[in-house]
């Protein structure tokens, strides 16, 4: 009531509440199209660029391990999908705090939208993992704490994806998708501190915030390269799908406008 | 108190309870979630012929390859501490060497050898060019059946 008594000219009654608060500043579905349109390109540009610069560099040009030989180039892929795969849950999950504390209509649509990309890198990651360990270990697949909590993860991912669309209201996929994802954050932990709690066959990480990296400078820079091209692919790739999934919105709002109308 | 606010403290309360019943629930399982045991905890797991797997560095000096009369490799798995012996009848992993770390599934004999089953190999976290082990081995930073190596970039650097 005190909204309409301050704004009686600007606000009419069937206005979407977004633009009030600072924090819904950004929810404005407009507003995003219209950001989201100037940086896409570019992003998109930047990502490819990024990408095939860090692939190329480290599948062809880098220097080969002194132990491994060429297999060891399958970490350049390898490694920037795995931060991906726990990046992009850990963005899910803020979307789905978003969505369920603040009913932000953007963080419903971006949830959605970031599952399967999600799912996409995490099964990258354990295939070319997979791939590395037949020559290396010996076998394809161990039931170790590293490998075990990725798995973990790509169910956790795969849950999401059915579960958001496995209702006919959308709203309350939305609710049940985020509830799902936010129990999922304490896998996340698990993956990264698994190679040091327990002993794993997985090797324990290699480049730490606290030491120098135990990666030879040129194979160092390359990995970096190629995990900045992933990372921004997957910011170009779940933009592009939030915009198409904001504009199938509206599209469906606008027929169903009509079909009532008629 | 919001609604907001209402639904932000119930998400903080819940995530709260679920790490707590998350870490207890590992700390429990916490024998059970390594991958393997070393040599020196052997005795207390593996008893009565139970599959176990035994993880350590491969003993400088200690491997005996199998010849015509036997193909069984066998070999000592150390962790500096203790050292337990371990015959192996099948393909080593090609990373299989003095000093590595490997990971054996099987079970210890009542006369103290381990029998291994499988033998998988478990690489470290280094990775550096051959040059770069050349150059580290010439220089005596570095002798590979003694352990992993010293941290590139500092050898690199120095």
């Amino acid at each position: 009531m005190t909204r309409m008594d301050t704004h009686p000219i600007e606000a009419p009654a069937t206005a979407p509440s977004a633009g009030g608060t600072s924090l819904h500043r950004f929810a404005n579905p407009g507003r995003f199209l219209r950001l989201s349109g100037a940086v896409l390109p570019w992003l998109t540009a930047a990502a490819v660029a990024l990408t095939v610069a860090g692939l190329g560099w480290g599948l062809l040009l880098a220097p080969t391990d002194w132990q491994q030989g060429d297999a060891a180039r399958i970490m350049y892929v390898h490694v920037p999908s795995a931060w991906l795969a726990s990046a992009g849950y850990f963005s899910l999950a803020l979307a789905s705090l978003f969505s369920l504390v603040w009913r932000h209509p953007l963080a419903d649509l971006a949830a959605v939208e970031i599952g399967p990309v999600g799912a996409g890198f995490t099964a990258l990651c354990l295939a070319t993992g997979s791939l590395w360990g037949k020559p290396m270990w010996g076998a394809w697949w161990v039931w170790d704490a590293r490998l075990t909590s990725v798995l973990v993860l790509l169910f956790l991912y795969l849950g999401h994806i059915v579960l958001v669309r496995a209702f006919d209201d959308p709203v309350r996929g939305y609710r049940s998708g985020a509830v799902l994802a936010l129990i999922g954050v304490v896998n996340l932990p698990i993956i990264k501190f698994s190679v040091e709690w327990w002993n794993t066959l997985h090797q324990p990480a290699s480049i730490k915030f606290t030491e120098a990296p135990s990666i030879a400078p040129g194979m160092l820079w390359p990995l970096l390269i190629a995990a900045i091209g992933f990372s921004l692919s997957f910011a170009a790739i779940v933009t592009a799908r939030l915009r198409a999934a904001v504009m199938e919105r509206r599209i469906r709002g606008l027929l169903l406008a009509r079909a009532v109308s008629r | 108190m919001t609604r907001k606010s209402r639904r932000l403290t119930i998400v903080a309360v819940c995530g709260l309870c679920l790490s707590a019943a998350a870490g207890l629930v590992l700390t429990a399982f916490n024998d059970n979630l390594v991958f393997f045991v070393s040599p020196s905890d052997i005795g207390k797991t593996a008893g009565n012929g139970r599959t176990v797997r035994l993880g350590g560095l491969v003993e400088p000096g200690s491997v005996t390859r199998g010849d015509k009369t036997s193909a069984a490799t066998s070999f000592r798995i150390t962790d500096g501490a203790n050292s337990v012996p371990v015959t192996y009848n099948g393909i080593l992993p090609d990373l299989f060497r003095e000093g590595q770390g490997i990971v054996a599934l099987g079970a210890l004999r009542p006369d103290g050898t381990f029998q291994a089953s499988e033998v998988l190999a478990k690489h470290d976290e280094t990775y550096m060019p051959k040059e770069v082990a050349e150059a580290l081995k010439k220089s005596g930073q570095w002798k590979p059946e003694s352990g992993a190596p010293p941290p590139v970039n500092k050898a690199r650097g120095g």
